[in-house]
């Protein structure tokens, strides 16, 4: 698949934003961030916003006609696409009633129920923005139970770690968020190793089944058009296996070790918030390039019809 | 009604008139214009409902040529409608899948979401389009009965496409499938695709006798041994792009 730069903007930035904003909101009814102020939390906040508001705009930059996106909201029954935009408008009130409450009231009931819902529709808007991938038959490496989990994961990753700057820069004891953030990273590094073990394997339909002679070899001898159609320029991108492996080493390198390094340097409380400004941006772009990767091994079944043996 | 077509392997030439008669008609149909990019330039392009693609089935000397058009399979389970988010892919009572114009945002997803390439977005009118059946020709009572056709299937000279309704049991189409085993096209995936493909049809065997093996062997060093080495090598080196494939897709060299 050709990796869109709006989408992968997209599920990185806001994948940042919801993750901050789940652990933020969950901060005050685990305590994790002792002693966080409520003025803090609403800055913190407004931060996790921005960042899912930058997220959304650029999505609606891959539309072709944006004039109907406002239509995408009337599917919900059957469509991902629909349920992800209707959770994430639903999203904002939700969210600001929260930190309204927090700002006004501090610690009460009231702020600490309503993060937990922020929590919950968080969780659920990056569930259905992973479903819109991994409920396509068409394509082996997205149409996978843990594409989802990763989803989820590498967003709490980077809202975690961007959650422990923030914690650093208004200097509060980050030992709880930083043992949560060591979790996180690790269960992700599992999870991202076992499905890139996992795509190895072949699966699914071949250029035989695609055409329906299975029983004999078939080649392609010609793909019928002259240049370039919708078809080859979106499901033909291409990478060769070399930059694969060194792609993916940097996504393991970027998002996972030295991430984890830092956050067990910071496990004490005892870290300079530079350190874990750099170990977030690190996280960033490492999501970034595993988004880039997603995207760009991600073989759709068109490509049998073009000649492809297997996707 | 379960509207759709069949397209038989065996008699089909792969000469394009249908992909052509379909442009024809559908540029100035419901959906249309089906817009062409750089139309007399290099690299020219466009909305097709219809794509013909041509394989080889098996190795020489006995391999077939076999011709493949495909158009919308106007699937029973169609995902493109399902994940559509704005409700512009739709499926009539008839079982056509359309796409509203009016309503589509151009997401991409239903193209991402068609196994068989079937939509195609118009970067100019920024819409998925795709095969329409000829909506606008079938229910036309203006025209003879005879014509109210699919353009594809009107023009096809060798009779190689035909169209009717799978839901009845003594149609054409459903006769034909019947009686010539026709199948679906990656029916694994369950998307349950109403057009159906004939097999070609088993061709006797020819005869090489040994005496002529001998003679005339392909692998040997007769005269006209030599030059068949040549043709096949030529033939096996048609249309390979040194990497990648012509136009960055994958050829069976680069699979392996």
């Amino acid at each position: 698949m050709n990796p869109a730069f709006s989408v992968i903007f997209f599920t990185a930035t806001a994948g940042t934003g919801y993750g901050l904003l789940i652990l933020l909101a969950l901060s005050r009814p685990f305590g994790l961030l002792p002693d966080i102020s409520p003025d803090q939390i609403t800055g913190t906040g407004l931060l996790g916003l921005v960042l899912v508001t930058a997220g959304l705009v650029s999505s609606t930059f891959h539309l072709a006609n944006p004039r109907n996106a406002w239509r995408s909201f009337t599917r919900f029954r059957t469509s991902w696409l629909s349920r992800e935009a209707v959770f994430a408008v639903l999203f904002y009130p939700l969210a600001l009633a929260w930190l309204l409450a927090e700002f006004l009231t501090g610690a009460t009931l009231t702020s600490m129920v309503l993060g937990v819902l922020v929590a919950l529709l968080a969780l659920t808007v990056l569930v259905c923005t992973a479903m819109i991938y991994a409920s396509l038959k068409t394509i082996r490496q997205w149409h996978h139970p843990l594409v989802p989990i990763n989803f989820v994961l590498l967003s709490l990753l980077t809202g975690t770690l961007l959650l422990l700057v923030m914690g650093g820069v208004f200097g509060l004891p980050l030992g709880r968020l930083a043992v949560v953030a060591a979790l996180v990273i690790v269960l992700a590094a599992i999870v991202k190793s076992v499905y890139f073990v996992q795509l190895g394997q072949p699966a699914g339909p071949t250029i035989n089944t695609a055409i329906g002679f299975t029983k004999a070899s078939v080649r392609l001898l010609d793909v019928g058009h002259s240049g370039d159609t919708f078809h080859t320029r979106e499901f033909g991108f291409q990478v060769d296996r070399a930059r694969i492996m060194w792609l993916r080493v940097a996504v393991i390198a970027l998002a996972f070790a030295f991430p984890l390094l830092v956050v067990i340097g910071a496990l004490d409380g005892g870290t300079w918030w530079l350190w874990l400004a750099v170990a977030a941006a690190s996280g960033y772009a490492g999501v970034f390039v595993e988004r880039w990767l997603f995207f760009a091994e991600a073989r759709h079944v068109v490509n049998l019809y073009h000649g492809a043996q297997a996707t | 009604m379960k509207l759709g077509l069949v397209i038989d392997l065996d008699t089909c030439v792969g000469c394009h008139a249908c992909a052509v008669a379909c442009k024809q008609w559908n540029t100035s149909g419901t959906t249309g214009p089906l817009t062409d990019t750089d139309p007399y330039g290099a690299e020219p392009g466009g909305v097709w409902f219809n794509r013909i693609r041509h394989y080889e089935v098996d190795a020489f000397p006995v391999s077939k040529t076999v011709n493949v058009p495909m158009s919308c399979m106007h699937c029973e389970e169609a995902a493109c409608v399902t994940v559509c988010p704005t409700g512009a892919s739709w499926k009539r009572e008839d079982g056509i899948v359309l796409v509203d114009q009016n309503k589509c945002m151009g997401c991409n997803l239903c193209a991402w979401a068609c196994p068989y390439g079937a939509r195609e977005l118009d970067p100019d009118a920024g819409v998925m389009k795709k095969c329409t059946l000829c909506v606008d020709r079938i229910n036309d009572q203006r025209l003879p009965e005879a014509q109210r056709q699919p353009a594809c299937v009107l023009t096809c000279p060798t009779r190689a496409r035909m169209f009717g309704d799978f839901d009845d049991p003594e149609s054409d189409v459903s006769v034909a499938v019947r009686e010539r085993g026709g199948y679906e096209m990656m029916p694994e995936l369950g998307y349950k695709a109403v057009n159906r493909y004939l097999p070609p049809r088993p061709k006797p065997v020819v005869e090489i006798s040994e005496q002529t093996r001998g003679e005339n062997d392909v692998d040997g060093g007769s005269l006209i041994g030599k030059w068949m080495r040549r043709q096949k090598a030529a033939f096996d080196a048609y249309g390979r792009a040194p990497e990648g494939g012509a136009h960055g897709v994958a050829t069976p060299e680069t699979e392996r």
